[in-house]
């Protein structure tokens, strides 16, 4: 075997084990590792010592990785060995008592440094700050003896140590420079609520004070201000801020600002070293919270992998208090500082703030207290710039408000019982998960869904798992900002269609190899997905791979519960004949279909047919006439059609005829999910074409053409694209809709998800005030359509060629 | 309409009558499997991308659904029906679902390939 390179480790923390830990996942067996910590444990969790200072949990409750950990996955780890000298040229690490290490690649990973007042005295004995283990022991000793305690700076850190040391008993002042709390988080009205309920626990707040000196012989006993008051201290906590630890970096000669300056790689000035965690600065920016950090640990296990090409291109942040009791949750541009739209709740008595910053129809920042349920939807809605147009002013009520039938109420988590059940497809309760996320260590909704299977299926309870994710990690919680293809790869779908288009891509293996795809077969959730990147980027050139389709797709028909398989043949419109049914009736008889059903689409369902007997029943219906339903595809379904103005006399338009057009026209188009329409001659609506991908509804002067309804997990009602005159009109706006869909969606993106993720406004302009656009997008469907457009059921019931996928491969004992 | 290749001994281990020929590699797909009718059920043959031969009995051990109308990528398939993730090596599903698919030793030779439907199947 090969000498393995080595990597070495500066820092013991959260960033750099999380990274150790990607890298190993990625590539087990690439580096032999060391690793030096400052503090003389195994990595722990930072986040939790306000919960740990104030009795909630103990410290073996926070430990991340033990010592054995270290030990299982042959890491050196030298513990309590701080690392003072990195000599690049001849590529070693030195520590504090002569320990060395060369290293090949080196991770920096040094965190931060609180700061410490140039204060008269704040080299007492009984003069503390907040930010490892030993820092925690030190305030219990003391709460333990003494009586008084005054923490200065009024910040997440400073009030958090503040609220433990109350609850270990003492009697605790805050000293605040600021007006208000926490104003790099709060506003004004936040503070004040946050203010009150903190006095309301017994803490003594004092704002605009500016600390003077620390008094006292050895130990300390008294805080002097500015103003000449003196305030009894037993204990001093500094918690005025941190400062990335970047000395040793600095003294190597490596570049550095406030930070260790890196790329979007984390590679630090010297392409051999990387950095991540609070001590690297990234695009001007240091982070000082834990999501940030595990982006990066990711992108940069990757490159240490040598797997991927993942960029970090920065974080949107959020914060949570974790003083038990209070909410809070503040995001982005909270002061709204931009100038945009403030949408503001206000209940003083209540104890209840909400505040939401709206620019452009964006949430662009939001401060929450008291009430902060809502807080992952805000700030999914934030990071991913969803258009909030059309719910603005339901937005303050939360996502319960908005037109998600059957979650209402359910979203105040906190309160649900453990035995409420989250995920109904899976019959996964609350305290399930509650549980796999503690007992795990599971920190992303994706670990969950592993584990528990809640939110796996169809997805409708994702933000109740993430709100639950939030609430049991708190700060920990790392929403990734956009989520990639799969864990195949570090790209997301957009980033993936877009390479085909622009490098030509024409099959799956070149695309899986150009993107540097982790595993070189793919997985189930990239491979169809590629599959129909592929084939909509190139009509008639793309060779289809049916092993990369679900069975359902690749078998043209659904697979049922027992592995039988159902069989809908097309109905034009919903609209048949004596003669059609007549043959239907003769195919389900003859096969002795065990099962006759009639579809919500106007179609007849024949269930319980054994798929060696599928080519047989295709030719049967064939014959009469009767070609594929499309009714098991991510593909143009059906048309549903009132009976309109031929026979109905209320009927204004002929929808029939229109449903049965729109059908002609789009079946056989690939989608990236299902798509179902419907026609209504009037306004009555009888067709139910307001809860259909594309709705038509006859009203007396032409036609309304309403998209983005669904009448699935989620029920939502169809938004009006545009008016128009005639029957032509809406073939060609039906077109250009699937065409833009067909393009830009997600892979199994229903319409409704993606319209409210791009916008209306959005599909209008490129639809309706783009003529040009519109009529390109018809051309390109109409060509796709010309090569789509070939009975699969004829195909496979002609051809020997597709037997093999029908009948079984041998009869044996 | 072509017949399935049915009971195709041979000399080859055909000597050995244990092994029961059920038909040519080529005729189960790449990243694919062929279904081949046992006594005591239905049996899944899979073919990975690199030509390696699987045979498990076709039943996924959450709900029973029938493995060989899973994709199949490295060395493993995704039941159709609940998307459980089944290691075609170890007749296992993947962590962290837990449950055991029974297995069946294959041999190919010549380009066909073998069964040894003996007594239980591997557990």
């Amino acid at each position: 075997m090969s000498e393995r390179e080595k990597l070495v480790v500066i820092g013991n923390g959260m960033a750099g084990m999380r990274t150790v830990e990607e890298l190993l996942a990625l590539a087990p067996d690439r580096y032999r590792i060391t690793v030096f910590g400052a503090e003389p444990c195994g990595n722990y969790n930072r986040i939790l010592l306000s919960p740990v200072l104030a009795g909630d949990k103990g410290l073996q409750d926070i430990l991340l990785n033990d010592l054995d950990w270290y030990a299982e996955r042959g890491i050196t780890l030298h513990a309590g060995r701080e690392v003072t000298a990195i000599d690049r040229a001849r590529r070693r690490v030195r520590a504090a008592d002569g320990t060395e290490a060369p290293y090949d690649r080196l991770l920096l990973a040094t965190g931060s440094l609180p700061v410490v007042l140039p204060l008269p005295g704040a080299d007492l004995d009984g003069v503390v700050t907040f930010r490892d283990i030993a820092d925690v022991e030190r305030m219990l000793a003391a709460a333990a003896g003494g009586r008084r305690a005054v923490v200065i700076g009024g910040g997440l850190l400073g009030l958090e140590a503040a609220n433990g040391l109350g609850r270990r008993g003492m009697e605790v002042t805050v000293v605040h420079l600021a007006q208000s709390l926490m104003e790099r988080q709060l506003d004004a009205p936040a503070a004040a609520l946050l203010r009150r309920s903190l006095e309301a626990r017994g803490l003594r707040i004092l704002l605009e004070a500016q600390t003077e000196a620390l008094l006292g012989a050895e130990r300390v006993r008294a805080v002097r201000l500015a103003d000449g008051r003196e305030l009894e201290a037993d204990l001093v906590v500094m918690a005025v801020g941190i400062r990335p630890n970047i000395a040793l970096a600095r003294d190597a000669g490596l570049h550095c600002e406030r930070g260790v300056v890196v790329d979007d790689t984390l590679q630090t000035f010297d392409p051999r070293i990387y950095a991540v965690g609070e001590c690297a600065q990234h695009r001007k920016t240091t982070y000082g919270l834990v999501a940030p950090l595990f982006e990066q640990a990711k992108v940069c296990a990757n490159h240490l992998a040598f797997v991927g090409c993942t960029r970090y291109t920065g974080s949107v942040t959020s914060t949570r208090l974790k003083v038990t009791g209070v909410e809070l949750f503040s995001a982005g541009d909270y002061l709204n500082a931009e100038g945009g739209d403030e949408l503001v709740y206000q209940d003083p008595a209540g104890g209840i703030y909400k505040k939401v910053v709206v620019r452009g129809n964006r949430v662009s920042g939001a401060v929450l207290y008291g009430d902060s349920s809502d807080a992952s939807w805000y700030f999914q809605l934030m990071r991913e710039g969803t258009d909030v147009g059309e719910i603005r002013e339901r937005l303050l009520f939360g996502q319960a408000h908005v037109g998600d039938a059957g979650h209402g109420g359910a979203h105040a988590v906190a309160a649900m019982d453990d035995a409420a059940e989250v995920c109904g497809c899976n019959g996964v309760c609350k305290g399930e998960i509650v549980r796999a996320i503690t007992s795990k260590g599971l920190f992303t909704l994706e670990e969950v869904r592993a584990h528990t299977k809640a939110s796996s299926s169809c997805g409708s309870c994702t933000g109740i798992v993430e709100q639950l994710l939030a609430l049991t990690l708190g700060g920990d919680y790392s929403a990734p900002e956009v989520k990639p293809l799969c864990g195949c790869t570090g790209f997301t779908h957009e980033e993936v269609r877009r390479a085909i288009a622009e490098n030509g891509l024409k099959t799956l293996p070149e695309t899986m190899r150009f993107l540097e795809w982790r595993n070189p077969d793919g997985c189930q959730a990239c491979r169809p997905a590629l599959n129909y990147y592929l084939l909509c980027a190139w009509p008639g050139e793309y060779r289809d791979d049916g092993q990369s389709r679900f069975i359902n797709e690749r078998a043209h028909a659904n697979i049922q519960r027992d592995g039988t398989y159902s069989v809908v043949p097309r109905i034009w419109g919903g609209v048949t004949s004596p003669a059609e049914l007549r043959a239907i009736a003769d195919v389900a008889e003859r096969f002795e279909v065990p099962a006759v059903k009639l579809t919500g689409g106007q179609r007849i369902d024949l269930l319980g047919v054994p798929k060696e007997r599928l080519p047989a029943v295709w030719h049967a219906l064939n014959q009469a006439g009767l070609v594929s339903g499309h009714a098991y595809g991510k593909a143009v379904r059906t048309v549903k059609t009132c009976v309109g103005s031929e026979w109905c006399r209320f009927g204004t338009q002929d929808s029939t005829t229109l449903g049965i057009r729109m059908e002609k026209l789009c079946w056989g188009a690939w989608t990236p999910h299902k798509v179902k329409m419907g026609v209504s001659g009037c306004p009555r609506n009888c067709a139910e074409a307001t809860i259909k991908d594309l709705g038509v509804i006859g009203v007396d002067s032409g036609w309304e053409i309403q998209v983005g309804g669904n009448g699935g997990v989620k029920v939502r009602a169809t938004e009006l694209l545009c008016r128009v005159k005639t029957m032509e009109e809406v073939l060609e706006y039906t077109g250009a809709f699937l065409q833009l869909y067909r393009e830009e969606a997600r892979y199994l993106e229903r319409t409704a998800p993606w319209i409210e993720r791009v916008g209306l406004a959005y599909v209008r302009r490129r639809l309706v005030e783009e003529d040009d656009g519109r009529r390109a997008l018809y051309a390109r469907f109409l060509d796709s359509q010309r090569r789509a457009q070939s009975d699969p059921w004829a195909e496979r019931a002609q051809a020997p060629a597709h037997t093999g996928e029908f009948l079984p491969l041998a009869r044996v004992g | 309409m072509n017949e399935p290749v049915r009971e195709r001994v041979t000399a080859a281990v055909g000597a050995d009558p244990a092994w029961v020929g059920i038909g040519p590699l080529a005729a189960i797909p790449v990243r694919g499997a062929r279904v081949v009718q046992g006594p005591g059920g239905d049996i899944a043959v899979f073919r990975t991308s690199d030509d390696r031969v699987f045979a498990l009995l076709d039943r996924c051990p959450h709900k029973g659904g029938p493995l060989s109308q899973g994709i199949v990528f490295d060395c493993r398939v995704a039941c159709p029906l609940h998307n459980w993730v089944i290691d075609l090596e170890a007749g296992a599903a993947c962590a962290p679902d837990e449950g055991r698919v029974p297995r069946f030793p294959v041999r190919v030779e010549d380009g066909i390939v073998y069964l040894d439907l003996r007594g239980r199947p591997e557990p």
